[in-house]
């Protein structure tokens, strides 16, 4: 039994922002009418939506507070809470139950936390937008469901918030339906997310089929303790691969994850929010829960592993050269997610919750921080027509710093300590197993630190190519969205103190992510990351001074590049003009992707398929039809001439023999009279003459 | 003076009958027709009345009485029928009347 304040109503988490979710969608066109039409200005429907639905985020958060403090309070071993409200599938074995335990935790409080802020920030930025309450809506239904993803105690109902974080990252890229691209980025991420999705619920029956159960728990105790059926280890690694086939849709990996740069379609906060902060790490989640199924695969382990490094360095290396900005972060977050892969598939699954968990705050402050330039240009995107933006806007530009740092990874803040443990244990473990993908690691954080302070320079230093009537509005954001820049840059920096690598000798004492995390990935560890503690600490002094210097490289590298002598950068252009070619056109996989599947599978097959219908199901059904009319038209032969004829024949007949007697009825009545009369005669003379 | 015996009253029934004959065969209005088989009846009546009275049996008066009401009957039917015919064809003559065959 579960005891404590906060811990047995732990399932009320989520209904602070369905509840939010449900008023907005239900009543709140009422509240705030003029929100219809996009120009709303304040009233006081507006005044209450603006502070129900954050508020009800940071209820949530501050109820998840209390839940996970009465959890830290228990020993390490008990910390598990599972609440079970009701019996919901007993088929399969899937209650509507919830568990915190140090995993979700973390989960709990970075999406109630980030999205908090990116809340109070979404008051300000969509202030004069259409569909206020719409917006705050869908915000606070996705909310809903990413904590029901996160809190599930089983694979189905993670399954319910999983679709649900779908559906509203769907409904808030389209958010401005008018526009035709962002209705496509809708139906894209929608459709490509179904690809994973289906892989995800093959997964969950394979589980079940195997495994007969579906709650964490269970499975890995089960797992744990090798007491599952021995038929059923040959399906661990598909179940295995087919659950990271569904992160891979969800958490945009290669080979789907096309969709994540085109959801930048969405408003600025949801891409923060759902695109940056949580619902694409919920394919890390997924991958980090399921710890002891994946220790079970080693081919797959490696196969994450491998995909999560090749996307890092391809998602990175396209971000070098777009101009858009929030594309350049859209694939920065791609190379990122890889970084958390990377890391869930050497073994370290607590380092990749760990990224996960700093890269909510660097990257959601990023996001917001391109959102508040974007809004102070009145809109603009691309970078080409931004510059000297440094003083113009100064707490933008202070944060963003910061954020930028962090993701390059300079030592003290948050990117620094996620990043380079990742890259740690890609180094030491199995033995040095994955030395190559080190490398690949290096590299894309070397091109992180270089996209990134391309982007700071494009922004905010240099001379101003922003158009005069533009320039003319440049203005800091209002408070409500500065504040929350200011909050998430200081998570920024200290985020990434609870994750301070051993080498650096903190006391005992000091908060560890990675023993808080230790009983959930209890027994995973042991099997991959052990050869890794043979490593000497100068080894790893060495390896943690080669990515600072390599990010220091690329930040000097971009800061000449883009400030100093700009024309570095298009002589570099045009001497490696088909390289940026390439990468400007994303390695063309859109179009790979269009041809292959679009125009090759879907309307190739479509031709094909019309073609195997005219020629084979038409065929058939006009071959059928054919039959019938010849079968038909023998049995009107048959009809006409033979039981036709023979009725007809009897007819002629009777019509013959009838030719004699006729003449004798004439309709006369007087010749009937007269034959009566001879009748009557002619018995009389029979009988006279006898 | 001499008696009237039954077979006077035979051949007025004979004549009767054979007048009666020729008219319904020879005449072409049905009114003459219809009138000439009156003549038929009428014929039989005697007879039967004749012979009613040479047997003393009164069966044959009874049948004479029924012969009668018979013809009015027959009357009744004939004419309506024949005035249905006239609204149709006007038309009496049994001549023009000839649809009732193949």
């Amino acid at each position: 039994m579960v005891t404590g304040t906060f811990l047995p109503l732990i399932w009320l988490i989520p209904l602070f922002p369905l509840a939010g979710a449900a008023l907005m969608l239900l009543v709140g066109r009422r509240l705030d009418p003029q929100g219809t039409h996009g120009h709303g200005h304040g009233g006081g429907g507006k005044a209450i939506i603006s502070i129900l639905c954050p508020g009800a985020i940071l209820a949530a958060f501050l109820f998840s507070l209390g839940a996970v403090l009465e959890l830290a309070a228990r020993p390490p071993v008990e910390r598990s809470a599972e609440v079970i409200v009701f019996e919901w599938m007993p088929a399969i074995g899937a209650p509507w139950g919830f568990l915190l335990d140090p995993l979700s935790s973390v989960m709990v409080l970075v999406v109630t936390g980030v999205g908090f802020l990116i809340h109070v920030y979404a008051v300000g930025y969509m202030a004069h937008d259409g569909g206020y309450y719409r917006f705050f809506g869908y915000l606070n239904l996705f909310v809903f469901f990413m904590l029901m993803l996160v809190l599930a105690n089983n694979y189905v109902l993670l399954f319910v918030g999983w679709e649900g974080v779908g559906l509203c990252s769907y409904l808030l890229i389209g958010f401005y339906f008018l526009r035709k691209p962002a209705g496509d980025a809708g139906n894209k991420a929608f459709l490509v997310n179904r690809i994973g999705d289906a892989a995800f619920i093959l997964g969950i029956l394979l589980m079940f089929a195997a495994l007969g159960s579906v709650e964490f728990t269970r499975v890995n105790e089960l797992l744990r303790s090798g007491r599952y059926a021995p038929e059923a280890a040959q399906w661990l690694p598909w179940i295995a691969l087919c659950l990271f086939i569904g992160a891979t849709g969800k958490s945009a990996q290669i080979p789907l994850y096309v969709w994540l740069p085109d959801a930048m379609e969405g408003p600025t906060p949801v891409s923060a929010l759902i695109h940056a902060a949580t619902m694409v790490t919920a394919g890390v989640y997924v991958v980090a829960r399921s710890n002891a199924l994946f220790v079970l695969a080693p081919d797959v382990m490696s196969l994450v592993a491998v995909i999560g490094a090749a996307t890092a360095i391809l998602a990175a290396s396209i971000g070098l050269v777009q101009n858009d900005i929030k594309r350049v972060l859209a694939y920065s977050t791609v190379s990122q997610l890889g970084y958390m892969f990377l890391a869930c598939g050497v073994g370290a699954f607590w380092v990749g919750i760990f990224h996960l968990y700093t890269h909510a705050f660097f990257k959601a402050l990023l996001f917001l921080g391109s959102g508040s330039v974007i809004h102070a240009l009145s809109g603009e995107q691309d970078m080409r027509k931004m510059g000297a933006l440094k003083d113009k806007i100064p707490i933008t530009f202070r944060t963003m710093f910061i954020g930028s740092l962090a993701i390059a990874g300079i030592p003290g803040l948050a990117g620094f300590f996620s990043k380079d443990e990742i890259l740690w244990q890609t180094w030491s473990s199995q033995g040095g197993a994955h030395r190559f993908l080190y490398v690949i690691g290096i590299v894309t954080a070397s091109f992180t630190a270089f996209y990134m302070w391309r982007l700071m320079n494009m922004t905010f230093y240099g001379t101003s190519r922003t158009p005069h009537e533009v320039e003319h509005h440049i203005h800091e954001s209002p408070k409500v969205m500065t504040v929350p820049l200011m909050a998430l840059a200081a998570g920024s920096v200290v985020a990434g103190w609870v994750g301070i690598p051993k080498v650096f000798h903190f006391p005992e004492s000091w908060p560890s992510l990675e023993h808080w995390l230790a009983p959930v990935f209890a027994g995973s560890e042991a099997g991959v990351a052990a050869a890794g503690e043979h490593h000497s600490a100068a080894a790893e002094w060495g390896l943690m001074a080669l990515s600072v210097a390599l990010a220091a490289g690329g930040i000097w590298l971009a800061r000449r590049m883009y400030h100093h002598k700009p024309e570095l950068a298009d002589g570099m252009e045009q001497k490696l003009k088909p390289l940026h070619t390439l990468l400007y056109n994303k390695y063309y996989i859109d179009e790979i992707y269009g041809a292959l599947f679009v125009n090759g599978l879907a309307k190739g097959g479509g031709t094909l398929l019309s073609r195997f219908d005219a020629a084979v199901v038409d065929g058939g059904v006009n071959g059928a039809g054919w039959m019938t009319r010849f079968t038909s038209s023998l049995s009107i032969w048959w009809d006409t001439w033979i039981i036709d004829g023979s009725v007809r024949a009897g007819a002629f007949l009777v019509k013959l023999a009838s030719y004699p007697v006729r003449v004798l009825q004439t309709g006369l009545v007087g010749s009937y009279a007269l034959f009566i009369v001879l009748g009557v005669i002619l018995m009389f003379g029979y009988y006279l003459w006898k | 003076m001499h008696p009237v015996t039954t077979v006077h009253y035979l051949f007025l029934s004979a004549a009767l009958l054979i007048v009666g004959t020729i008219g319904v065969l020879t005449r072409r209005n049905i009114v003459v027709i219809l009138m000439s088989i009156e003549l038929i009846l009428n014929a039989v009546n005697i007879n039967l009345i004749a012979f009613s009275h040479q047997l003393a049996n009164v069966h044959g008066q009874v049948f004479a009485i029924f012969v009668i009401t018979d013809a009015a009957a027959e009357a009744a039917v004939g004419l309506g029928i024949l005035i249905a015919l006239f609204r149709n064809k006007e038309t009496v003559n049994a001549d023009e009347v000839d649809i009732l065959k193949w």
